[in-house]
């Protein structure tokens, strides 16, 4: 079978000629591949929602979680492969609570996005392991505020006011690019996130689950998922919305 | 008998007066001067507050070589998080530090520290570290054998949110009451003063002390 990058893709210790490690971007398309993830900063914290395609009528609602708890303060939702992304997540967690066993605080946002950036650009330095297929949203909410990282397969890692992953997120970020994050609070932005999802969903006609989580003074700046009647009422809206645009059509 | 030669098996140990409190800005962290083996006073200029880093200092009292060792780990432990965190470290973490020493190596060591200090966080704060590594966060603290002396007179004299001249006027009167007293504590006074704007110390010669009711005038220091 030739591909693109038959003959240099077959370990991450390789380079190809124009300088691309073909592992590391197959590793990206299994993110590209995914479900949407999207993450937006508002004012007042970070709101994280994860778009789950439900592959089976016997699972249970809820199930294949998506966000995990990394801390108190800290969220992180993942997009790609989901056992590769819990296992970064697990990493995250020991990052964090060796921190504050250490120096007594708890991690401060960019500390932690830098220690899990090293330890998964750590797997596209060796023939003997491959990269992380997934990519992880962290929110953090530390003594300097609120702060939405991504890192990525490659192990690069950014900070971001809104980002969207998986394959909605062209749509998707056309859309946050129309908000206003700076002025909006997290229960206005899980509101938009709902609607984003909503929006960019494939209509292949498979039922889907949101899972939605936010880290901002309304919760404490503690990260949980967003109460239920707050998340039923942002799906209304977004139906509604997407009717709208159905009628002026 | 040989009452004269120093007794050098006896360990050096800091039988101290220290203090730190809290004041509307900053702290001031006050101790006396005196290292002493035995009867001996192997120093009688001490400066036991040592820097942890800019915005943090440290108290020391017990043995002086644990002391020092644990101040050294310390500020080596300060750099690397600096490395990483690049803010400021807040005197909470310093003190954290300093309290994970003291309780793993508990068995070893023999030291009693107050680490003070100004972060933009949290502002003046004192933590208290005693000798199996319990940390305590309060207003005030004082240490060393010296300290018993004046418990009663520090409960009475302290105030929330005094100015820094009411703060060094307590801290220097709890010092020289302790040194009166104590005969393990003595020579002269340093403070350290840790503010916003930055560190600022002083010294007031054991001459110039003023001496306590009933006490005969001290001498002055011939040039």
């Amino acid at each position: 079978m030739s591909g693109i990058g038959t003959g240099y893709d077959l370990s991450a210790t390789t380079y190809s000629p124009d300088g691309k490690i073909f592992q590391t971007e197959y590793a990206q398309k299994a993110v590209d591949n995914s479900s949407t993830v999207i993450g937006l900063r508002c004012k007042d914290g970070v709101v994280l929602a994860c778009e789950k395609l439900v592959l089976s009528k016997l699972l249970v609602e809820g199930s294949n979680r998506r966000i995990h708890n990394v801390d108190r303060h800290v969220g992180v939702a993942v997009a790609g492969l989901a056992p590769d992304g819990r296992m970064v997540a697990n990493r995250a967690w020991d990052e964090a609570s060796s921190y504050k066993r250490v120096y007594g605080e708890p991690i401060p946002g960019h500390v932690l996005c830098e220690r899990v950036g090293s330890y998964v650009h750590m797997f596209n330095l060796y023939w003997s392991l491959r990269p992380y297929g997934a990519t992880l949203l962290l929110a953090t909410y530390d003594k300097n505020g609120p702060a939405l990282y991504a890192v990525d397969p490659s192990g690069s890692s950014l900070r971001y006011f809104g980002t969207a992953v998986g394959k909605g997120r062209q749509a998707a970020k056309n859309e946050i690019e129309k908000l206003k994050l700076a002025e909006m609070s997290c229960r206005e932005a899980v509101v938009e996130a709902v609607k984003i999802l909503h929006k960019v969903h494939d209509e292949d006609g498979k039922k889907f689950e949101l899972e939605v989580s936010w880290i901002c003074d309304e919760s404490n700046k503690q990260h949980q998922r967003v109460p239920a009647e707050l998340l039923a009422d942002a799906e209304r809206q977004a139906k509604a919305a997407l009717e709208d645009s159905d009628m002026d059509d | 008998m040989d009452t004269m030669t120093p007794s050098t098996s006896m360990p050096v140990s800091m039988g101290t007066s220290i203090i730190a409190v809290t004041f509307n800005g900053g702290v001031i962290l006050g101790a006396d001067s005196r290292t002493s083996t035995g009867n001996y006073i192997a120093n009688r200029v001490t400066d036991k507050i040592t820097p942890l880093c800019d915005n943090v200092y440290t108290l020391r009292s017990g043995s002086a070589a644990d002391t020092q060792a644990i101040a050294g780990y310390v500020q080596h432990f300060i750099a690397q998080h600096q490395a990483e965190e690049g803010d400021q470290i807040t005197v909470k973490t310093v003190a954290n530090l300093v309290k994970m020493m003291a309780y793993n190596n508990k068995d070893f060591l023999q030291a009693g520290l107050i680490v003070a200090g100004f972060d933009k966080h949290g502002g003046g704060q004192v933590y208290s570290i005693s000798l199996g590594g319990t940390l305590t966060a309060t207003p005030f603290a004082m240490s060393g054998s010296g300290s018993t002396y004046v418990n009663g007179f520090c409960d009475k004299n302290w105030r929330e949110g005094m100015s820094e001249a009411e703060a060094m006027d307590f801290v220097t009167r709890a010092l020289k009451y302790a040194m009166t007293w104590d005969a393990s504590s003595g020579g002269c006074i340093r403070t350290v003063t840790i503010t916003a704007a930055g560190v600022k110390r002083q010294f007031i010669q054991g001459g110039l002390i003023p001496p306590t009711y009933g006490e005969l005038p001290r001498e002055q220091v011939v040039a």
